[in-house]
């Protein structure tokens, strides 16, 4: 059988089973009784009292590692902790969190020298997956995982959903990283704009419609939509909003939809809501121009990742503490999916302190910083014991909405972008087109001209 | 007697060349290593199909074949061009205007001369970031003042029609004080004699501007050309921090498409024979740049 045909295939149907497995561990972790009932640990505690005995945090102590991570909420949380990491296991860490286009770029340059100046990486298994799947460039942490000698009993590889695991392992079986962050696409809406007009929250992709109809009020500063318009930044977004048709972009014979039937018609969608109900400048908009106009309330709805939760809740920068409904992607004309990308943190085939990178990352993933980056409200953490944990859920600085935002989400998560290579220029040759059609070129047009442009470098790759 | 004069000093010579080169080796090493090797080293990737985590392939002219058919390259250089022309006549009418202002005495002058070119000091891209959040369309500072004054909200960087004058307004608010500085520096260096004989003359102000000031500083003004030139066609941190190249393609010069090219795709083949391409774009430039300001020099 084509080995292409079953990566892809295995990731979707993963992140299928995924989603009613995490689903079904997410419901049975909300109920306290039955979560401890259930514990692993439990029916593994033999072998795990040997593992207690031989397993030792302080089999590195001594060695320096460095990390090379991103600059974000999940980053910030692992240097804020990085104290803990060192106290426990006597590693010393250097941590870097340069931006994340910078740190792409970094590990790319390093990984092609065949010599890495970091240990562990964490990096986006949406963009990249694929491009360090295929060169290898993280190591196979399997061998670890099945020697008792390097897993810390209380670990547990299977606290992870199956989404998690579908996105740490290749198509061949390797598993190269261990993910320690899911996001999924959801729909925010200012529940006071909508209270004020008397429309409900949407649940179709007709009714959001209907809502940035209804709630558009340039007079008054008030949008009723925005999303992403950048090129490069928007097609995720639009292939998101592709999965209401039940479609990916690239199918997993590596066919590209882009000129189908249905990417036209979720071309125009994105097209009617970004260019008569967004601000004006949309165009140029990222995440972080849609994340300050709707802090500000002069949006009714924006369509991001629920990673972006944490400054609408801050009363020092946001004027909508409080107003803010986190609706899980509404449905499509076909069906309703939730757009999920993942991250993971591997370690560098390069290394020559593959040990020590590997009890760093199975740190950064047990189940307490998972735990906190569910309380920090920093994206979805891919192990289920996160979400029946007491003091994540006391301590979140996000509502209570957020997290169930998360739990419908994951019940309902498709991998969004393909898991190829060029990914980027997918991205970027797609944002392109999105781009013009905001401006008001024609939508079939625009993703021919993409298609077209962009079918050579694919099949190049793949080669 | 003279001829075993000449053999020793011809020995002398000799060892002396000998000495000399020792010296002059680190400074070969380093222009080797530092712009030799590189240079040939890119144009060796220009004539590969190579893809970082892929095999590279020798491929010939193939590289520069598909800049000559690809449109969205060759939409760069008018972009690029349009954009150095915003970013060197805008700075050079406005530095000349300031020269002759701060040329003249008049209370404060150095202490308002050194806030005139603090804009040159900072770094361009704090500058990109604090120009971003102002150019903001609902947000920004700046169409907050325009409302007040009754002027429509502008999109700024989030229009392509709009993008190229608005980034090309970071650079000339950057780089007038620069040409400000050369222009000033060729004034005080400019005889009073010629003055004197006008104003005995009768010529009005204008009159000594139009035909004493401006030929006379006209190759200072030729050097501010030059390194504006240079400068704007490689501007690279405002463009990418404010606008990324975007909206679209409205703001992707040259520079920006190759940094996609080399850093995003990691196509360093594609991007080696971009870098070339521009290499002779710029050399081009400043080659005509330099002959119209040795045909520009007064005292030649």
């Amino acid at each position: 059988m084509n080995n292409k045909m079953n990566r892809r295939e295995f990731i979707k149907r993963s992140a299928l089973i995924g989603a009613g497995t995490a689903a079904a561990s997410l419901l049975n972790a909300c109920a306290p009784a039955a979560t401890a009932t259930q514990a692993p640990a439990a029916t593994a505690a033999p072998a795990a009292t040997a593992a207690k005995a031989v397993f030792d945090w302080k089999r590195f102590k001594g060695e320096k590692i460095e990390a090379l991570l991103i600059k974000n909420t999940v980053g910030d949380l692992l240097v804020k902790y990085q104290k803990e990491f060192e106290d426990l296991t006597g590693i010393t860490v250097g941590a870097d969190t340069p931006a994340e286009q910078q740190q792409r770029q970094k590990l790319a340059v390093e990984f092609q020298s065949g010599q890495t100046s970091f240990d562990v990486v964490y990096y986006s298994f949406h963009v990249q997956k694929r491009l360090f799947g295929k060169n290898k460039w993280v190591a196979d942490v399997r061998e670890y995982l099945n020697d008792p000698t390097m897993v810390a009993p209380d670990w547990d590889w299977n606290d992870f959903s199956a989404a998690g695991k579908a996105w740490a392992t290749e198509a061949d079986g390797r598993i190269d990283a261990v993910c320690n962050k899911i996001d999924y696409f959801i729909l925010y809406c200012n529940k006071e704009l909508f209270a004020a007009k008397g429309v409900a929250l949407p649940k179709t992709y007709d009714d959001v419609v209907a809502a940035a109809q209804k709630l558009h009020d340039p007079a008054k500063n008030i949008f009723g939509f925005a999303g992403r318009g950048l090129k490069n930044a928007n097609t995720i977004l639009w292939t998101s909003m592709l999965l209401g048709w039940d479609m990916d972009a690239i199918d997993s014979k590596l066919n590209l939809n882009t000129t189908s039937a249905e990417a036209v018609e979720c071309a125009k969608f994105y097209q009617n809501l970004q260019k008569n109900y967004a601000p004006p400048g949309v165009a140029g908009f990222n995440w972080n121009e849609c994340q300050s106009a709707f802090a500000q309330g002069q949006l009714a709805m924006w369509w991001d990742g629920l990673g972006f939760a944490t400054p609408l809740e801050d009363p020092k920068t946001s004027k909508v503490v409080g107003k803010v409904a986190y609706v899980v992607t509404p449905k499509g004309p076909k069906a309703q999916w939730a757009g999920m990308t993942g991250d993971g943190m591997g370690v560098s085939s390069f290394s020559k302190k593959k040990g020590a990178a590997w009890y760093y990352c199975m740190w950064a993933s047990n189940k307490q910083m998972q735990a906190r980056t569910l309380a920090a409200g920093a994206g979805s953490p891919p192990r289920n014991s996160a979400y029946a944990d007491a003091d994540a859920l006391k301590s979140l600085v996000v509502p209570k909405d957020w997290v169930d935002s998360v739990i419908g989400s994951g019940k309902i998560g498709r991998a969004t972008l393909p898991v190829i290579v060029p990914v980027t220029e997918f991205r970027d040759i797609f944002g392109v087109a999105l781009t013009n059609m905001i401006g008001g070129a024609d939508a079939a047009t625009e993703l021919k001209k993409a298609t077209d442009e962009f079918k050579p470098i694919l099949e190049k790759s793949e080669k | 007697m003279a001829l075993a004069n000449r053999v020793m000093s011809r020995k002398k010579g000799y060892s002396r060349q000998g000495v000399y080169v020792w010296f002059m080796a680190p400074a070969i090493v380093v222009i080797l290593a530092v712009i030799i090797f590189p240079w040939i080293f890119t144009l060796w990737m220009s004539l590969n199909d190579w893809r970082i985590g892929m095999q590279s392939e020798f491929v010939g002219l193939d590289n520069f074949r598909a800049l000559a058919t690809s449109s969205r390259f060759l939409s760069t250089i008018p972009r690029t061009l349009y954009f150095t022309f915003l970013s060197v006549f805008l700075p050079v009418i406005l530095g000349l205007f300031a020269a002759e202002v701060f040329h003249q005495k008049f209370p404060l002058r150095g202490l308002l001369r050194g806030i005139y070119i603090a804009p040159m000091m900072a770094t361009p891209v704090a500058i990109a970031l604090v120009f971003t959040m102002m150019f903001h369309p609902q947000l920004g500072v700046l169409n907050y003042l325009l409302t007040l004054v009754g002027i429509p909200k502008q999109l700024w960087v989030y229009s392509a029609d709009t993008v190229i004058p608005t980034l090309a307004f970071v650079e000339v608010w950057q780089w007038t004080p620069l040409v400000m500085l050369i222009v000033l520096g060729g004034l005080a260096s400019l005889p009073s004699e010629p003055y004197e004989s006008a104003m005995i003359d009768g010529a009005s102000q204008w009159q000594m501007f139009r035909y004493i000031t401006f030929p006379l500083i006209l190759p200072f003004l030729m050097i501010a050309v030059i390194l504006r030139t240079i400068d704007a066609l490689k501007s690279f941190d405002i463009i990418y921090v404010i606008s990324q190249g975007g909206p679209g393609t409205a703001s992707e010069t040259i520079n920006l498409y190759l940094y996609l090219q080399a850093f995003a795709f990691f196509q360093v083949g594609h991007a080696s024979a971009v870098v070339v391409v521009f290499f002779v774009i710029i050399l081009a430039l400043s080659i005509i740049l330099l002959f119209a300001r040795g045909r520009l020099r007064w005292n030649r």
